[in-house]
């Protein structure tokens, strides 16, 4: 083990890392947002939305990440719309993630007692409200675990940024081995980065679901 | 007593999938009279009390609160601040508590001061026993506990009308007294109710009118003495009969 090399090269890690993790908060953002209007569409079932909505999701969840990303990188610029290497990255995550969190909003969405939405409508309630005090705050704390996975699901799929020349963890490990052969020292310095990101975010989902299941949230604790 | 019907169904139709549940159901209720629905099984009374805050839209026939037209294209959230309604299962909102669950209503659909609805919150839980429960979550109350708040919630949007459906059919028999007091209490301060209910001899003591509700329409509409004394139909006196066990007890053996 090169612990110079180690030492040497750690920095472009760390560097490497605040773009992952950066591209990855986004990502995740941005796909919770186009999950709620994706599972809105369906649950109030808009017309026309709601079925490009269900498309959507089909698609998104059927095809590899890699080809949305050749897509978004040669599809794109054929069309005339050409995006920066991370607004590609951010958009091929967000299109896939979207997908992803409207499953997770919606199976929480359909854990939500039918009698729940009902009372909140018989305190008078618009449906605004009640989505906003009553529904989405249950149907939240059932899709936590499901959020969760997924957003660590993200944060490791942008390792397949790599494939388009951005400058993320994988990329770093992957060109280090290319120009010094150091194999062992840069995929263990990619193992720990990764762990670096995933762990405390995989433990800070951990403890959000115990807290929310303690709390007796959704349909779990409900009843005695 | 006003003599203005604070409520009028008229020819009230409910068909669910073909199957018809009420065909002709009429009836006008007064501010401040109590009302108990009973009748068998599946007769509709849930589908009645539904159809009246538009959580069922009716057939036809129509509905009237305080002389509007509250059925069709009515807006209901607005007919939902004046209609209160309890159901059978306490659906408290799991994720506040108790305080939380009280002022959504006001707060949010009435726009009352926070503060204001807090203050009557507090005195409203002392008069049914929970003054020490404000902060508890619904999962730490029992069954009694958990139905008490949500006839507070209910009253705290100050209803022209609260519809009651089954409230202690699914408590253990020694919570159900409690919530039944509270109910009696609603009625002494001349609460204008709906009820339906189970319980026999509550709804002897509660009842201003008693309406036996059968195949689709109304059977009966009595005062409790000659309902549950003097009733007039073959259907409700077998149905008063289903809840004697007289009948059934056998001599004892040696
Ligand atoms: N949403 C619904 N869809 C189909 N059938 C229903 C629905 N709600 C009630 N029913 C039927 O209507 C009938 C009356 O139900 P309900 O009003 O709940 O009766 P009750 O409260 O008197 O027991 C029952 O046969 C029930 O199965
Ligand atoms: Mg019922």
């Amino acid at each position: 083990m090169d612990f110079d090399f180690i030492q040497r090269f750690a920095p472009m890690y760390v560097k490497a890392a605040g773009l992952t993790l950066r591209i990855g908060a986004i990502g995740i953002l941005l796909s919770l947002a186009v999950g709620v209007l994706c599972c809105l569409a369906r649950y109030f079932r808009v017309p026309v939305l709601r079925q490009i909505a269900a498309a959507y999701i089909e698609l998104a969840r059927n095809t590899p990440l890699l080809v949305q990303l050749f897509f978004l990188y040669f599809g794109l610029p054929k069309v005339g719309v050409k995006l920066s290497a991370e607004a590609c990255a951010i958009t091929g995550l967000t299109f896939l993630g979207g997908a992803y969190m409207a499953e997770a909003l919606r199976s929480g969405l359909e854990a939500v007692d039918k009698a729940q939405a009902e009372s909140g409508m018989c305190l008078g309630l618009t449906t605004l409200q009640n989505l906003r005090f009553v529904i989405l705050p249950q149907a939240l704390a059932t899709a936590i675990p499901a959020i969760g996975a997924n957003a660590i699901f993200l944060i490791k799929e942008t390792s397949v940024f790599s494939a388009v020349a951005l400058a993320d963890l994988m990329y770093v490990a992957k060109d280090l081995i290319g120009m010094y052969y150091k194999t062992d020292e840069a995929l263990l310095m990619l193992t720990v980065a990764y762990l670096a990101l995933l762990l405390p975010l995989s433990i800070a989902f951990s403890l959000l679901e115990r807290r929310l299941r303690y709390a007796g949230f959704g349909n779990s604790v409900q009843g005695q | 007593m006003n003599d203005k019907p604070i409520l009028e169904v008229r020819h009230l139709r409910k068909h669910f999938d073909g199957t018809g549940v009420l065909e002709d159901v009429s009836f006008a209720m007064r501010e401040g009279e109590v009302i108990v629905v009973v009748g068998p099984s599946g007769c509709g009374k849930s589908t009645l009390l539904r159809c009246i805050n538009g959580l069922e839209r009716p057939d036809g026939g129509e509905i009237l609160l305080d002389g509007a037209r509250i059925d069709g294209a009515a807006d209901l959230v607005k007919v939902r601040r004046q209609v209160g309604m309890v159901f059978q299962s306490y659906d408290l909102f799991p994720h506040m508590d108790v305080m939380g669950n009280l002022t959504l209503g006001p707060v949010q659909a009435l726009k009352q001061p926070r503060a204001q609805v807090e203050a009557e919150a507090e005195k409203a839980l002392a008069r049914v026993g929970l003054a020490d429960r404000a902060h508890a979550l619904p999962r730490q109350l029992s069954g009694g506990q958990k139905q008490r708040v949500a006839l507070v919630r209910a009253m705290l949007m100050h209803p022209r009308l609260l519809l009651l459906d089954e409230i202690t059919a699914a408590l253990d028999p020694e919570m159900v007294r409690e919530v039944l007091n509270v109910v009696l209490d609603l009625a002494r301060d001349g609460m204008t109710m709906l009820i339906v209910t189970h319980e026999m001899r509550f709804a002897e003591a509660v009842a201003d009118r008693v309406i036996f509700l059968e195949g689709g329409s109304v059977l009966e509409d009595a005062p409790p003495a000659r309902f549950f004394h003097a009733p007039e139909t073959d259907r409700a006196r077998q149905f008063l009969a289903s809840f004697e066990f007289d009948a059934v007890r056998q001599p004892p053996k040696d």
